[in-house]
């Protein structure tokens, strides 16, 4: 479970989230909404431990660890991992040997690569001169390596032509445990993407089953096509200014704009 | 007309342009005899393994031929591919003329006093040359060895990569782990012929109080391909090393690569000057430098003098742990029509990538660790696998000794 109680962070001399609480529980995957400059991206980079963003009051509990000043690599050790939206590029680091370094174990990295279609940038230097779906792709498969508990996605959709985006979105719902046919479709385009039938489960035995946690920034909205959520946030000006069913505040937020829904919802 | 030798004599006393000046009489010419080996097995384990660091195969393999010298003399020489010869100067001087075409062709005895040196206090060294259309697949290996202290050791190499020949050499320097203190003096002139191909690499593995002097001039005929890669990532006291290359046929190319760790009391003035002369003529200069308390100095030269000529320069440096790191890249266009550029930074490792391969589970140190081999790591075009792997493996045991 994932914790954070009365979060206080300051960038710089900045605040940049103030008063976050917020939980999830073994299984539940959260949607995080927010304009630009709301603080989405800062609270994930809160969470995984970048050491600029400094905590400056309230905790952050992971399977009932007191998190708040552990260094990123202890953090991830413990099972947080994170996708981000501009990884940095690093001359002369195979692919290959990022994806080896990800994981705990003797991994067959052709095969996991083969997944996501990356088989062919395995030998190519981590992210250089990478497209953003190839950014996308390479981030979900060093997930996939690292198979870590608490997985924050920072916008996995940006960037992604269609042809690819439900290749991203089946992807994440894999490493979160999740299959599209577990709940009722919610979106024409999430029934074709059905293809292997499960056996009858109740409610109760899906969610039961599910450890995984997810943690999903989008400014789109388009991944809810493809990824099932248990819980929706808005973040905006730094506070949680909503929170409630996903696909609910994402209708809100069309409708209204992000402002007025922050005031309504909140 | 002044001959050679008096030339040389001349210049006993002349200064190199650049790098510290070293005091010659400080070493000693005295070599003791070293015997000729058959089989290189029975060479001494300790020696074998400082060979085998500096990417000699004394199993010899994966390797097309081997010449060894010890101090001052040749223990071992000879090959074992048609179409390669293997030869030690001295017995060249003494039995063919035509090595007379190709001895002091490039080079100036002049030069400064370590080339001056070099032609009057010759000791040995080696002729390596792939036959007219031979092409010689596996490597051919070297090693100029230092096991007397405070020895001078000065040699001089000829490779020659005959008209649409193949020919890879790697060339290891290394010196017994009971040395600290020497001088190695080394001249070498390539030719590398019409449509040929020469790679020559270089592993210098020395010890802390050793300097090194190396004065070496390349010529690539038409169609010619010559890479030149240099390795020195062990301690060492100096090296002072720019080696000019001549393009001068049509379609020549030449690529030179350095991989240079600078370690607390280490002097690297490494760098290069290729001359592009002839049309469709292509240069390229890449050198990865890391200082780790050492003192750096990465050059690169490239001279464009006839319209349609290409040339690219990168250093790249970082500083790890103190030191100092001076890129001097220069760029000179001759006429119209030549595209020359350059690029040179320096620095250190980006906090952001250790980070982010912090947020996989890497402890800070790994990942430094990891960004270090990365940015050593060049892809070689044309360089073929075994020797790639071999400059891998040198850079990988270097590196678990400097992190």
């Amino acid at each position: 479970m994932l914790l954070i109680e009365d979060l206080q962070v300051k960038l710089g001399n900045k605040k940049i989230l103030r008063n976050v609480d917020l939980e999830i529980l073994p299984g539940e995957t959260h949607i995080l909404f927010g304009p630009n400059g709301s603080g989405k991206t800062s609270l994930l980079m809160t969470i995984m431990g970048y050491p600029q963003y400094k905590v400056t009051g309230g905790k952050i509990m992971f399977k009932g660890e007191d998190i708040t000043y552990m260094t990123i690599d202890e953090r991830a050790r413990l099972g947080i991992g994170m996708s981000y939206q501009r990884p940095p590029s690093i001359q002369g680091l195979k692919t290959r040997r990022m994806i080896e370094a990800c994981s705990h174990d003797h991994i067959d990295v052709d095969a996991l690569a083969g997944k996501v279609n990356f088989t062919d940038f395995l030998d190519r230097d981590i992210n250089v001169g990478f497209s953003g779906g190839e950014i996308k792709r390479s981030e979900l498969l060093q997930l996939m390596a690292q198979d870590a508990d608490l997985v924050l996605f920072d916008e996995p959709e940006s960037g992604v032509d269609l042809e690819n985006i439900s290749l991203i979105g089946n992807t994440i719902n894999a490493l979160l445990e999740r299959r599209p046919d577990d709940e009722p479709c919610k979106a024409a385009k999430q029934c074709e993407t059905v293809n292997v039938p499960t056996p009858f489960k109740t409610v109760k035995k899906i969610v039961e089953s599910r450890s995984k946690m997810g943690l999903i920034i989008t400014h789109t909205g388009f991944i809810l096509d493809y990824v099932t959520a248990d819980k929706g946030l808005v973040l905006y000006n730094g506070v949680v200014a909503g929170k409630g069913h996903p696909l609910e505040i994402f209708k809100q937020i069309r409708k209204v704009g992000y402002r007025e829904c922050a005031r309504c919802a909140a | 007309m002044r001959s050679l030798d008096d030339k040389a004599r001349e210049a006993k006393g002349k200064k190199a342009a650049i790098g510290p000046d070293i005091d010659l009489d400080a070493y000693s010419l005295e070599s003791p005899a070293h015997g000729e080996l058959k089989d290189l097995q029975v060479l001494p384990a300790a020696d074998r393994e400082k060979m085998a660091l500096a990417g000699l195969d004394i199993s010899e393999g994966e390797r097309a031929g081997t010449y060894i010298q010890k101090d001052a003399f040749p223990i071992h020489s000879g090959s074992h591919q048609d179409g390669l010869e293997i030869i030690p100067i001295k017995k060249a001087l003494a039995e063919m003329d035509w090595i007379q075409e190709y001895y002091w062709k490039l080079a100036s005895v002049d030069a400064d006093k370590y080339t001056a040196r070099a032609r009057l206090d010759l000791q040995n060294g080696y002729v390596i040359r792939a036959l007219p259309g031979k092409k010689i697949t596996l490597p051919a290996q070297a090693c100029l060895y230092l096991e007397k202290e405070g020895f001078n050791q000065n040699v001089h190499n000829i490779i020659i990569a005959e008209e649409d020949s193949e020919l890879h050499i790697i060339s290891g320097c290394a010196s017994a782990s009971h040395v600290t203190r020497g001088l190695h003096v080394g001249i070498t002139e390539y030719y590398v012929k019409k449509n040929a191909t020469l790679s020559f690499s270089m592993i210098h593995h020395w010890a802390e109080d050793v300097v090194v002097r190396p004065r070496s001039v390349g010529i690539v005929e038409k169609g010619g391909l010559f890479l030149s890669n240099y390795i020195s990532m062990k301690p060492v006291k100096s090296v002072q090393s720019y080696p000019t290359i001549y393009l001068v046929g049509k379609g020549a190319v030449a690529r030179s690569y350095s991989l240079l760790v600078g370690s607390p009391g280490s002097e690297l003035d490494v760098g290069g000057r290729i001359y592009l002369k002839a049309k469709d003529t292509r240069a390229e200069i890449i050198s990865r430098a890391i200082t780790n308390g050492g003192n750096i100095i990465s050059r690169g030269d490239i001279v464009g003098e006839v319209p349609g000529v290409r040339g690219h320069l990168e250093c790249h440096g970082l500083i790890l742990n103190g030191g100092v790191m001076h890129a001097i890249p220069e760029l000179k266009g001759m006429v119209d029509g030549v595209e020359l550029s350059h690029e040179a930074a320096v620095g250190k490792i980006a906090q952001e990538e250790i980070l982010y391969l912090m947020s996989r589970g890497m402890t800070e140190e790994k990942a430094a660790a990891t960004i270090v081999r990365g940015f050593l790591s060049v892809d070689i075009p044309g360089l073929p696998a075994p020797l790639q792997a071999e400059i891998d493996r040198a850079v990988d045991l270097s590196q678990k000794e400097m992190m």
